[in-house]
């Protein structure tokens, strides 16, 4: 057993670095560090750039434009990109259906879809929740019925995330009313641009526009934009759901936001010396310290696991609980640090554009809306209450 | 022991309630929330008609002679209804300061035209340095010819661009948080070399950057001893944060029976999910934590006029439990309620963000937490 990076792996986090050093834009790096949401531009900039340097899905095959990098080498490629303020890049495409296309996808879909998304020139969103289907996914109702080589759509989606931005859908539809819930929904990838098609936006607590609802009305998507097999997609979608799950913990950006919270605790006074100085909040700093060191160390086992070829398993759930939990207390705490400066909030401070001088320190707003639209992190993904409950009948046997 | 209202503080809550009920609704708050001023001044008018404004004054000063009680009652329903108009920075906070320490001439002046619904007002007590010690004060104030100049920056004044009247916490005397030196001055809202910037808050609330270059006033706008405000201003925020304790109750109450109502009727997995035991059991924390919160905040209404070091103790008490209590309810409040608990448009949102203010407001947990246990 041994912790240290080897030789080669410090060389390749070396060359992570000068790239990243050379090739990230300044602008958006601030952007990301402030707490703000990216624009689509922003992402796709990113994403373009990444894609120059053939690193924009690093987990996917070789074959199908990946990087052939070892479970470790992602991970430090990860944290070097947290640690430089790296853009989150858009998930739908490149960590969530493309996977699926490559794996279950016809020669036709795999040519068509994955090149655009590899360069970041089509977006993706995911159509699964539905007003009422939430954590109960699978009781799904929009419908896709058969009509000659089309599939007609009706129903309705909710919370779904950069529709707005979307060029394509992967979608769970209802295509049989028959038998087990789970057994009668197919994997649909459907053209936003399709008429029928109405986005409308929904405003979050932070006051930002990331979800949207999404109605089809007698929507016509061709038969071939099926996924694999009728009636097999909830087999696709727990497959999507399982994969990359180490990544979902979030550690190097918690990480880096934990570096963040020092920083930013260090500058703000109380009774003239630095928060750092005061042992309740210092202790509580030191808290999510040791509970990311858990989190850390718990992604790399099962990072190691993967390394040796078994697949995440059903232990992704501790990752995905604990992970969001600790943001939210990061969150929380940055929040604290900024005292009666958490609460001037402008929307307007977010824009392209703005310069003003910030009210309070610079961070503070940032810091507020993390707090905030980071409260979804518990809720989304599978809710933390569903997670546990996969542990306890998928681990625990209860 | 007696825990009952009298009758003229029942027929205060019925008045308030009934205002909240059926003229402030979430829609209406949320257009109120995002007007010009951020409030009604149609609202504020009627406050002063049903005699709201004046309610904890005496009846010497133009009041009716009520006390904590009777602001409990008030900032309770006020906290159901998140009510924007500025009724805890002009009564609460100035006016009380004006009614309890003011001279006779400030008190003639201010307390009636309060009452009336005439004259807003604010306080300035934070700073940007100073976090939560009141005495950390970089403004200063140097006697000059009769009166005084004062020049600083006072951080994060709520309702200061409505206010006629702001009071200003400045130095006379002493250093950088010493006890001594420090006084109170009633400074003009449109006073010469008073600047403001003006924003909106996240908890939908309008507060100022209030910067003052050289700011004249007279001898007469000295409230309290000069040099010797310090206990003033403490009493202030002790007062203070008794009424948004009771604003937090009022709050988390809605929190409550929303989700509450949110578990019985949400359906999931074929059952309304109020019929799974791990949720029931987050609802009956919520619960406990709401009347929890309830008891510190009655507590320490009961005894905030008791000499300082109760007060104090008994105030820091309240504010850590209803900081807990608060931050359980708001966010299990969040969660339950899923994604709908993340959208704007249901208010869930909006009593979450001003439960998350509260905490911060006049000291958070951690300060309360410390205060308490040195005390």
């Amino acid at each position: 057993m041994d912790l240290t990076f080897t030789e080669d792996e410090q060389a390749f986090r070396e060359t992570v670095r000068r790239f990243l050093a050379d090739e990230l834009p300044q602008d958006l790096a601030r952007k990301t560090e402030g707490g703000w949401h990216l624009e689509k531009e922003d992402v796709a900039r990113w994403n373009r750039i990444l894609h120059a340097k053939g690193w924009s899905a690093p987990a996917w095959p070789e074959e199908y434009g990946g990087t052939g990098w070892s479970p470790v080498q992602r991970y430090i490629f990860n944290e070097e990109c947290a640690d430089a303020w790296a853009p989150i890049l858009s998930p739908f495409g490149l960590s969530m259906v493309g996977p699926v296309i490559y794996t279950f996808g016809s020669d036709e879909q795999k040519a068509k879809y994955l090149p655009p998304i590899l360069s970041g020139e089509t977006f993706w969103c995911q159509g699964y929740s539905e007003p009422g289907s939430g954590s109960d996914l699978a009781s799904l109702k929009t419908r896709a019925v058969r009509d000659g080589g089309d599939y007609v759509v009706n129903g309705h989606k909710i919370w779904t995330t950069q529709a707005h931005w979307a060029d394509m859908m992967f979608c769970l539809v209802r295509t049989d009313t028959e038998g087990k819930p789970q057994q009668g929904i197919s994997f649909l990838l459907i053209d936003m641009t399709s008429p029928g098609i109405q986005v409308k936006p929904i405003i979050t607590i932070d006051g930002s526009h990331s979800v949207n609802e999404v109605f089809f009305d007698d929507v016509r998507v061709p038969v071939e934009n099926l996924i694999g097999q009728e009636g097999m997609g909830w087999t696709y979608a727990k497959f999507l759901l399982g994969h990359e799950r180490t990544l979902i913990a979030g550690v190097s950006v918690s990480k880096k936001r934990i570096a963040q919270l020092k920083r930013i605790a260090g500058a703000e006074r109380q009774n003239g010396a630095s928060l750092l100085e005061d042992t309740s909040f210092r202790n509580r700093v030191a808290e999510a310290e040791i509970s990311l060191q858990a989190l850390e160390m718990t992604s790399l086992r099962s990072l190691a696991s993967e390394n040796a070829g078994k697949g995440p398993g059903p232990e992704s759930s501790i990752l995905k609980i604990r992970g969001s939990e600790l943001q939210q207390t990061i969150s929380g705490l940055l929040v604290e640090a900024v005292g009666y400066y958490a609460g001037p909030y402008e929307l307007e401070r977010f824009e392209d554009g703005w310069n003003e001088e910030p009210i309070g320190p610079d961070y503070a707003q940032g810091s507020m809306a993390m707090h905030l639209y980071g409260r979804a992190s518990t809720i989304y993904g599978g809710s933390n209450e569903i997670q546990r409950n996969v542990i306890a009948k998928m681990i625990l046997g209860l | 022991m007696d825990f009952n209202f009298t009758s003229e503080q029942q027929l205060l809550q019925e008045s308030v309630e009934r205002f909240i009920q059926d003229e402030y609704d979430f829609d209406t708050r949320r257009k109120l929330a995002g007007s010009d001023d951020g409030f009604s001044r149609d609202n504020w008018a009627k406050f002063a008609e049903l005699g709201w404004l004046g309610v904890s004054f005496s009846e010497d000063d133009g009041g009716f002679g009520g006390g904590p009680v009777d602001t409990m009652i008030v900032m309770e329903a006020f906290g159901k209804g998140l009510v924007t108009e500025p009724y805890l920075p002009t009564v609460v906070l100035a006016g009380g300061l004006v009614s309890r320490h003011g001279s006779d001439a400030q008190k003639a002046d201010i307390i009636p035209r309060i009452v009336e619904g005439e004259l807003m007002m604010a306080f300035a007590f934070a700073e940007p340095h100073g976090r939560f010690n009141l005495a950390d004060l970089h403004t200063t104030a140097t006697a000059d010819g009769g009166g005084y100049v004062i020049s600083g920056h006072k951080a994060v004044v709520y309702g200061a661009a409505c206010a006629g009247k702001i009071i200003v916490s400045a130095r006379t005397g002493g250093d950088v948080r010493d006890s001594d030196g420090v006084s109170l001055f009633i400074v003009d809202g449109d006073a010469d070399g008073l600047s403001r910037r003006d924003y909106r808050t996240v908890d939908g609330l309008r507060a100022s950057e209030v910067t003052l270059d050289n700011v004249r006033v007279g001898a007469d706008a000295v409230l309290g001893p000069v040099g010797g405000a310090l206990p003033l201003i403490e009493e202030a925020i002790d007062y203070g944060t008794v009424a948004v304790c009771a604003e937090a109750v009022g709050a988390m109450k809605v929190l409550h029976d929303a989700t509450h109502e949110y578990l019985k009727t949400r359906q999931q997995f074929g059952q309304p999910i109020g019929k799974f035991q791990v949720l029931q059991h987050r609802m009956v924390d919520m619960f406990i934590n709401y009347e929890e919160a309830k008891s510190m905040a009655l507590m320490a209404t009961l005894r905030v006029d008791d000499e300082p070091a109760v007060r104090a103790q008994a105030v820091s008490a309240a504010k850590v439990q209803i900081g807990k209590s608060g931050r359980f309810v708001g966010q299990e409040s969040v969660q339950l309620h899923g994604g709908m608990g993340m959208t704007d448009e249901l208010n869930v949102g909006s009593y979450f963000k001003r439960l998350t203010m509260i905490e911060v407001l006049f000291g958070n947990t951690d300060y309360h937490l410390n205060k308490y246990a040195a005390a």
